[in-house]
């Protein structure tokens, strides 16, 4: 009895198995290992900021194409990009670092709040009902839909200023924020030199006078930088100036000249002639900066030690800084709905 | 037993505050800023520039397209400037802003009181004056009205349906309108169903306005083919479709117009509107708007002149009380809260709520219980926790085969829902998003 059965399940198991074998011959699908190679190399964030769908699509497409022009992994830079001309034999297309570039200037200081929304903290749902809360209806809202879209913990409402913040380590420049953001604030800018980059931090189209008296650091459209550029780097379009990267020769003299500091420089060291030098990188720091004045410090650590002096010495703005930090906790619960808990439990 | 509308629906508290208070003028401003855009569809082009004299009446601009209308001065002045303005909204659009000089009319108009009953115009000719002389629907979503009587080829109505339910709480402008034009409106209605070719005209009121109803039913009997049908109070009765819905027994299908079911609706106010116009040549230049609140001192109905700035109306009623939260335009359940009370009154202000800063305080929102409440409440028979959890995860697919684009924006959802969820918040975004996706996929 047992050999009977052994017997036929063994034939049926060897019929199968032939049936299979025919089968996988017959209908087999090529895969060029490279695929596969090329998957490893890339990081698998799949974030889609090479606009294909995914790692796989991104890996799928190199090996079809005759030539990497055009083909970046934003994440991996150029250092993947070699891994991958290297497994395909080609030359690397050549792109410079990215990263991605909040424009506004709006701080609880510069930009007085107006009238306060109280519904769902959504850009979008925000934007789709109200122009804002203060007299910008062109800058950053603060409720962090970028916050939500960063699949790299890259970006993060700064509850001092209400306004989105880039933690160039960390970011990518995959994009996400860019398409998150209704307001179209979010711009990918080359890396530069050291990190070194200079740009105009506002999207107000408002006419000057408008513009100025919504928020103190507006771009007025003024022209002034305009005249300045001797590499024709900067247009002027609807009241607003901006500097195209790929011409600006990083000179800084937009920088001096604007009159609302709209125009910011980033990872620069700190001017020796001028006493202002402390306010290197973040025009946010730049009041409680002048006041402090710690020259030495790097831009990180002037927001560090701009942070606790701007608490003391403007009391409206802590209880703002507050606020937001209770209505931002549902977007990042792990940093801002810590103290907001400890709060409510005394 | 009286009727209302089958699915869903909710019944807020009513605090109509202001009922049975006169339609009080409103001093004319000494400056007014009329907006280029009071209507749905394209805005009007200006047609004066700075330093032209206006009169009452005197056109502004011109309509910008075929959903379009056309708007006029209220005042008599001089044209100040033409910028763009904050709008309720915080955004800048275009407006005319005029100084107002003395009180001129245009000499076309008629501005007597005299009732004229009769009219001799053909349906194109009262359509025309329509048009020219910008009326739209003035329930609140200013549809221009010409456009809603010439319905797309292939739909005829049956009869006309008048809107003067005014479900929405606090708000009166419509109660005390016909209170006090009973025999303008039912002329208007006459006219309505000449311009259309029908016999039949219902108009329907909540039966919160027993005295309007009463005073409805006993003229109407003058006027053949109009009836007055007293509604049981139900919030959003003033839908179009919950409307037809009540009235006729009909459903208008998903994505189809209210007229594919054989019916026309205008509001009670554009009935006055369409009166004026067509007897008395007169454009749409003034109308009559509640404001109210608990706190404030005299709940009022004024007639105001459209561009007038919303402050003044809220001095004339005793100012803005002490505790005030949020000014809102228009009703508690559709209505927007203003960004500043300095934006102007526009063809679309049915009234100004004033609310407390407890009344107007969000509930902290905690978890979907699965109760469905709101499942109950949609007066679309739409599932609003479905369609809110969809959007919030940028789930369009979802949203859109769950006919999400169906949704009035009534806000019964959020009214009813007992964790407090922003559930019209949620939707209204997705439908915007969805819409956007539709009109993509056929251009």
């Amino acid at each position: 009895m047992i050999l009977i059965a052994v017997i036929s399940l063994g034939a049926i198991g060897a019929i199968g198995a032939i049936v299979l074998y025919a089968a996988s011959k017959k209908f087999e699908v090529y895969e060029d290992p490279r695929i596969a190679q090329i998957q490893e190399v890339l990081p698998g964030a799949n974030c889609g900021g090479c606009g294909y769908p995914g790692c796989g699509g991104f890996a799928g497409t190199c090996v079809k194409a005759s030539s990497l022009n055009g083909l970046m992994c934003p994440v991996g830079g150029s250092e993947v990009m070699g891994k991958i001309a290297a497994i395909l034999g080609m030359e690397a297309a050549s792109a410079e670092p990215t990263v991605a570039v909040v424009r506004c200037n709006g701080t609880c200081e510069n930009r007085p709040q107006t009238n306060r929304y109280d519904g769902v903290r959504s850009c979008a749902i925000a934007t789709s009902l109200y122009g804002g809360e203060t007299g910008c209806t062109y800058g950053c809202l603060g409720y962090g839909d970028c916050v939500k879209a960063c699949a790299f913990d890259a970006i993060r409402i700064n509850p001092l200023t209400g306004i989105a913040e880039v933690d160039e380590e960390k970011c990518t420049s995959c994009g996400a924020c860019v398409k998150a953001c209704p307001k179209n604030i979010i711009e990918l800018r080359k890396k530069g030199p050291k990190g070194r980059r200079v740009f105009v931090s506002c999207v107000n189209k408002d006419k000057g006078v408008t513009a100025k008296k919504a928020c103190s650091a507006a771009c007025i459209g003024c022209s002034l930088c305009l005249k300045q550029c001797e590499f024709g780097a900067i247009t002027i379009e609807n009241n607003v100036s901006y500097i195209d990267y790929t011409k600006c020769r990083l000179c800084r003299k937009c920088v001096d000249v604007c009159p609302t500091h709209a125009i910011r420089e980033v990872n620069f060291p700190p001017k020796k002639k001028k006493e202002e030098g402390a306010a290197t990188a973040q025009t946010v720091a730049r009041p409680a900066a002048q006041a402090k004045a710690a020259p030495a410090a790097t831009a990180k650590a002037t927001t560090d030690v701009a942070a606790p002096a701007a608490i003391k010495t403007t009391a409206p703005v802590e209880t703002k800084a507050t606020e937001t930090g209770a209505a931002a906790a549902p977007v990042a619960p792990s940093e801002t709905g810590a103290p907001v808990n400890d709060n409510n439990q005394k | 037993m009286l009727r209302t509308f089958r699915i869903g629906g909710v019944h807020p508290p009513e605090n109509k505050l202001s009922a049975g208070k006169p339609i009080t003028p409103l001093a004319i401003p000494a400056q007014v800023i009329i907006p280029l855009s009071q209507h749905i569809g394209a805005p009007a082009q200006a047609v004066v520039k700075k330093g032209d004299m206006v009169k009452v009446g005197t056109l502004i601009g011109k309509s910008g397209g075929f959903v379009s209308a056309n708007i006029h001065s209220s005042v008599s002045g001089k044209v100040n400037k033409i910028d763009n303005v904050l709008d309720a909204s915080g955004y800048k659009r275009p407006a005319v802003i005029i100084d107002v000089t003395g009180d001129e009319w245009e000499e076309s108009i008629d501005r007597s009181e005299t009732l004229e009953k009769n009219c001799t115009l053909e349906p194109k000719e009262i359509i025309d004056k329509i048009t020219a002389c910008g009326i739209v629907g003035l329930g609140g979503a200013t549809f221009p009205t010409q456009v809603k009587l010439t319905p797309p080829p292939g739909n005829k109505a049956d009869l006309v349906i008048i809107n003067a339910v005014e479900c929405e709480p606090y708000l009166t402008s419509d109660h005390s309108l016909m209170l006090e034009k009973p025999e303008e409106i039912l002329v208007g209605v006459t006219l309505l169903m000449k311009a259309v070719n029908v016999s039949k005209a219902v108009i329907g009121i909540e039966n919160n306005k027993k005295d309007a109803i009463a005073l409805l039913t006993r003229l109407s009997a003058g006027y053949p083919g109009i009836e007055v049908m007293p509604l049981k109070v139900q919030y959003p009765q003033g839908g179009e479709k919950q409307l037809i819905d009540a009235v006729i027994r009909k459903q208008v299908k998903s994505g189809a117009l209210p007229i594919s079911a054989g019916a026309l609706v205008q509001n009670v106010g554009t009935a006055y509107a369409v009166y004026e116009a067509v007897q008395k040549n007169k454009p749409l230049v003034e109308r009559v708007v509640t404001v109210t609140g608990k706190g404030v001192s005299n709940p009022s109905n004024f007639l105001v002149r459209i561009g007038t700035p919303i402050n003044l109306l809220i001095d004339a009623a005793g100012g803005i009380p002490e505790d005030t939260g949020k000014i809102i335009g228009g009703g508690p359940m559709m209505g927007k809260a203003l960004i500043t009370p300095e934006v102007p009154v526009t063809k679309g202000s049915s009234g100004v709520l004033i609310l407390s800063k407890e009344e107007s305080a969000r509930k902290p929102a905690s978890n979907c219980i699965r109760c469905a409440k709101c499942v109950s409440a949609c007066p679309m028979g739409l599932n609003p926790a479905l369609l809110a959890r969809s959007s919030s995860f940028s789930n369009w697919e979802i949203a859109e085969k769950n006919y999400i684009t169906d949704c009035i924006e009534c806000g019964s959802c959020s009214f009813t829902c007992p964790a407090h969820r922003p559930l019209l918040d949620f939707i209204r975004l997705g439908k915007g998003k969805v819409m956007g996706i539709i009109r993509a996929r056929k251009s």
